[in-house]
Order: structure tokens, then sequence, then C-alpha cells
């Protein structure tokens, strides 16, 4: 027998495209009737279509190619409009912020200016994007949790990109637009700050992306290994459990002795995957502004511990009478 | 082409892509701290074979005899080696011709074959500001070079102008100027090892800005404006070139979980801490005072003098020439033994 629905599914339904529910009065409209792609068909469902720009859509695209090309563009012009170099230093190349000392002005265009201005453009159109998920999940009659999970990570880009430099008192303290560059200012932030593995909404945050990840799995797995049984219609089996949600919950209980129950464990995911970002952010936060080295917080508060010294005692250099410069 | 097959050459292609920089196993792993700490240095033991092929020390010249008339009696012009007698003299000057100059070029590189006292040959003048250098660290720089000591040797290994040197480099820069601003990073920049991170970390550093390196907290909360982010990058840089320099990872000096304290550091870490003051002596009092001396074609694009950084030595060994000491075998260059030295316009030991 063909199976149907899994990664790489053999078998295609196919039907009439499907428009979707009447749109309430207003001046967009549905672009496009809809087409069938077979390669999505693979991973997803084979129609593409049609789409739903409206008037949110359409300046969160402005303001995101804005943004795009503010950052494209001066990756091109640093490697002098070069497109072979563009290609093989692109991991390398970045729109950086003003320095440090520029603090909070509008600095020059060529020395964080563009800067700042990629930065707005490309906020504007996530923050319209958010906007755009909310109001399309209204007009369906659902709930907003996508829009408010997508939230969650509009926080912590913009405590790292504006919040925290605007506290910091300078845009010098942001993040650049670049490959490696965003990197290699992580690792020198955790460094400056005296290592953010130390930092508690670090450890949060880490232990909640570790959990998504298991949770992920978890419910996946399960659905996978009773789709046989219906279980992957997981809206039917919440209202009315079928054999499959049964020897799924089964199955939970025999391995760990508790189950969720299939509509908690999507509360269990979206609560896990929205805190990462969220508590990550309150750490970001923190950062410079609360807690200037996370280490030494640590060992005050008995959070880290000691090892024992197994080098002769290594003194600074810089203290010791007579020291060089 | 089937799904399979299709699905086959992605996964292909994709594990090219991740490993093509990587180095195949087996690694070998030192451990060099408490246990548990993950304080290992990292060795590959292909490119340790190869180091060691490079860093093999020319056999010793036999010592010259003690007695005899001194130089400064028999040749004119000897402004530094006014201590030796003419066969230690002579000795030194033939190991000099073995160590820094081209073959076929021999005494002629930097001597006048007419009159070898003359001063005409830019090189003798270098030559003379580099002997003043040599016996200046090994008698002022113990601190970091230890009785292992310098000669000629350990950075010019046979040739005229020492394989790793550094100018003042801006780095790439957009000619336009309306965009494309670089803030003198984002480049894949050797001195920084290969990374985007600011890239002349030297000018700051290693040259008579002597730019403070420390840049972490010393309080768990902010008690006094620290470094931004930005100079921590640049310190960073440093520690790139110094890891590539030495061929070490940060746990040769650092306990990771925090770079900034000394109690959980290694003893090494203090040797880099004068490693660096010396460096800094040497740009500022040695080699820049050469900047008139040199000729165009040896100096960098912004007119400065080849300077020296960790890897003009080390050459990406965690000692130079393995700790080999070159020194015991070449009396003539330890500054120690020559109370004349102190007459000389010692330089200051700061930066």
């Amino acid at each position: 027998m063909a199976e149907y629905q899994n990664i790489f599914s053999r078998v295609q339904v196919r039907s009439p495209a499907y428009a979707g529910t009447p749109l309430p009065a207003g001046v967009w409209k549905r672009s496009g009737k809809g087409f069938f792609a077979y390669l999505l068909g693979w991973v997803g469902d084979a129609q593409v279509g049609p789409i739903y720009l409206g008037t949110l859509g359409v300046a969160s695209l402005l303001c995101g190619f804005l943004a795009f090309e503010i950052v494209g563009l001066n990756m091109l012009a640093s490697v002098n409009w070069s497109p072979i170099q563009f290609v093989r230093q692109l991991p390398w190349l970045a729109l950086e912020p003003p320095a440090p000392s520029n603090g909070l002005h509008f600095p020059p265009l060529n020395q964080g200016g563009w800067w700042l201005m990629a930065g707005f453009f490309m906020t504007t159109s996530v923050i319209l994007w958010w906007a755009r998920m909310y109001r399309r999940a209204r007009a369906l009659g659902m709930g907003t949790h996508v829009a408010w999970a997508f939230a969650a990570a509009i926080w912590l880009m913009l405590v790292l990109g504006f919040i925290r430099p605007v506290l910091m008192g300078t845009f010098g303290e942001a993040v650049p637009f670049g490959i490696f560059p965003h990197l290699d200012w992580v690792a020198s932030f955790s460094i400056r700050y005296g290592n953010l593995f130390y930092c508690p909404f670090h450890m949060l945050s880490i232990a909640f992306l570790y959990g998504s990840t298991l949770l992920f799995a978890m419910h996946a797995g399960t659905i996978l290994a009773c789709s046989r049984y219906g279980v992957d219609r997981e809206l039917d089996q919440i209202t009315d459990r079928g054999t499959g949600a049964e020897r799924a919950a089964l199955f939970w209980r025999w391995t760990m002795g508790f189950n969720a129950t299939v509509e908690s464990i999507h509360r269990w995911a979206w609560w896990f995957a929205v805190l990462c970002p969220l508590v990550g952010g309150i750490g970001i936060l923190l950062t410079g502004t609360v807690v200037d080295n996370w280490y030494l917080w640590a060992v005050k508060h008995g959070v880290a511990p000691s090892y024992p010294q197994v080098f002769p005692t290594v003194i600074d250099p810089a203290t010791l009478p007579g020291a060089p410069k | 082409m089937s799904p399979s097959v299709l699905r086959a050459s992605i996964l292909a292609g994709v594990a090219c892509l991740v490993t093509a920089s990587c180095e195949h196993p087996p690694i070998d792993v030192v451990q060099h701290g408490y246990r548990g700490v993950a304080m290992g240095l990292v060795y590959n033991p292909r490119t340790l074979a190869a180091e060691q092929a490079a860093n093999v020390v020319p056999e010793a010249t036999p010592q010259a005899d003690s007695d005899g008339p001194p130089a400064t009696s028999v040749y004119k012009n000897i402004q530094v080696l006014t201590d030796l007698n003419v066969a230690q003299f002579t000795r030194i000057m033939l190991a000099m011709t073995a160590w820094v100059a081209p073959a076929d070029q021999s005494c002629a590189y930097c001597h006048n074959g007419a009159d070898m006292s003359s001063d005409d040959n830019y090189r003798k003048v270098v030559a003379r500001t580099m002997l003043r250098m040599v016996r200046a660290i090994n008698g002022d720089w113990k601190t970091h070079v230890a009785q292992t000591g310098v000669t000629c040797y350990t950075c010019h290994r046979g040739k005229g102008v020492p394989s790793y040197v550094w100018y003042h480099d801006p780095g790439p820069q957009s000619m336009y100027p309306l965009a494309g601003w670089k803030a003198g990073q984002n480049a894949p920049a050797p001195g920084v090892g290969l990374a985007s991170l600011p890239n002349d970390p030297f000018s700051e550093y290693l040259d008579d800005k002597a730019t403070n390196i420390r840049v972490i907290a010393t309080t768990a909360l902010p008690e006094k404006k620290g470094a931004y982010t930005k100079q921590a990058e640049e310190t960073y840089g440093l520690m790139m070139h110094m890891s590539t320099a030495l061929g070490v990872n940060c746990t040769y000096c650092h306990n990771s979980r925090s770079f900034t304290s000394w109690d959980s550091s290694t003893p090494q870490r203090a040797t880099a801490w004068y490693g660096i003051r010396m460096v800094r002596d040497v740009n500022v009092h040695y080699l820049e005072t050469l900047t008139a001396t040199f000729p165009a074609n040896r100096k960098g694009t912004l007119g400065d003098v080849a300077k020296v950084n960790c890897e003009t030595c080390h050459q990406g060994v965690y000692k130079p020439l393995f700790g080999t000491s070159m020194l015991k075998d070449y009396p003539e260059l330890t500054g120690s033994l020559h109370p004349a030295m102190a007459t000389e316009p010692a330089p200051a030991a700061g930066k």
C-alpha cells in the first residue's frame, strides 16, 4: 500500500487548487490562482499560492529589500564593485556600525550611516511583517500564537541592535551585518563581558534551545511513529482520541510514566521556543548595563566552581614593581 | 538523475564544503591544566613533523680563542662589538654572513669590499643596530628569552630580511567615498589568522601606541567605564596573531573560562606578557630608529620600516627553534657579559 505524507512522500494528492476562504471586503485580492510543484510535494503541500500580499506585506517587502540592498551594495562597494571578490570574500564582508566614539549621533553616511539606515529598514520590515502575520491570523479566525512567537525573536534582535546600544550610549556597541563579522562580534562580546556562559539568562536560553530540539524530536518522532494509525490528524485527535493517540500516550507512560496530551505538547513546544530568545534577550540587555563581568558575578554568587592550582602561582607582571608598560 | 542519486550527490557536496578547511584526524591533545577543564594543547602530528624539519639549528662553528688582541686594535669603526678579540670578532662576522647574507654575496652583502670599515652600505648600519638589539634582548629581556636567548638566526634563518615582518596596514580600502567602509576589518587578513577581525593589530599594540590590550572588566558590576566590544575585537585580533605565530591554541596561556584571570592562567602567559613589551621595545628603540637608513624599497606602503611581531622569531613554534639555544654557542652575542653595554644609550625597558 502506498504511504502518504511522510517526508519525501511517495504519493502526492492532486485536486483542483484551493484558493482559501472568502476574504472580507478590502483593497487587496489574493494574487495568482495557485499551481502545483512536484518537488515541493516531496517535503510539503504541492500547492503553491495564491498568496495574499496586502498593504503590510508590500510595505514590509519594500523595506526588507531596501535593507538587503543597503547591506549588499555596501559589501560590493567594499571590494570595489568586483563581483568575483564579492563572491570570494562574502563570508568576511560586512556593513559595520559606526565607531563607538560616535555615540548616538547620526554618523557620516559611509561611517555607520548606512548601517543605521539598514537597521531602520530591517526593523521596519520585520515589524510590518509581524503586523501582517497578526492580521492574517485574525482574518482566518485563528489565534495569534505565531505572531507572538515571532515577536520573541524580534525582541532579541532589537535588544542586540538597538535597545542595548542605546542604553550603553553608542550605536558602536551594536552588531555588524555580515556572516563572519557578526560571529566574531559575538565571541568578542562574550570575552569582553567575562564569558557569557556564566550569565544565568544565557544558561536558561541554552536550556530552552536544547529543550526545543528535544521536544521537537520527541513530538515529531511520536507522531511519525503513529501516523499509520492516523495520529498525524492531530486536531481531530485533540478532541477525539483515536487508537493512534492512545498508543502514543501509552508509549510515553510506559517509557517515562507521564505523557503530554496531543494539545499540551504544542504548548510545551511553543513556550520552549519562545522562551529561548526571550530570556536570551534579557541576558544581553543586562550585559554591560547591569553586569560587567559574568564570570566574576558567578564567582561572587557561588555559581563558578574553583579548581586546584596545577601551575606555580602566576602573578600579573603589570603589578610587579618596575614592570615595563 | 534518480532522487536517491541526487540526494547522495547533494550530501557529498555539502560534506566536501564543510570539511574542506579541516585537518583530518588523528590530532594529538596534551593536557595542560587541571583535569576536566578542557585546557588541552592541540597538535597535528603531520604539521609538527614539517615544523621540526624546518627548525633545525645550523651546526655551531668552533669556539674562538679567548686570547688575542682586541678587535678594535686591528679593525676600524667598531662600535658595538668593542669587547671582542680579533678571533671572536672574525668568528661572529662569519656566522652573521652564514645566517643573514645570500650565499653569492657573502661579506659584500653589507661591506664595501675596498674598505670593510666603511658605512656606505646601509645594510652595515642596520646590522650594527641589530647587534645592539640582540645584545639588549639577551641582556635585558631575560624575562622573555630566558637563558635560551636569541641570535641573528632566530629571525633571519639564512635570509637578508626575516620571513615574518609587518608594516602599517590600513587594510583593503574601498575607493568609493560614499559606501563600502570596512572599519579596518572584514578582509581575510593573514595577521589575524584569516579572521574578519581588525586587519592590523600590530600598529595598535606592538608599536609606540602601546594600546592597552586588556578589555575585560575587572569587577562583577560596572563600576567604571569599560572597553567597547569593538576594542575586544582588536585584542582578539592580536591574540589570533599570537596563537598563529606560536602554533598554539588559547589554552597554552589562558583558562578560557576567564581569559583575564591571572590565577587561572599558565606561567606561559607571563612570558608572553614580557614578549609583548620586548617586541614594542625592539620596534620603537631599534627598528624605527632606522627609518632614515632603510631605502624606500625596504619600506612599507606608508613609508615605515619592517617591524617584528611574535611570528618573526617563533615562526609557528611555541619556542623559536623548539627551544634550542644557539646563544650558548655564540657568547659574543650575550649582552650581560659585556659591561661595555652599560655605556650604550640603553633603551628603557618601557614600551
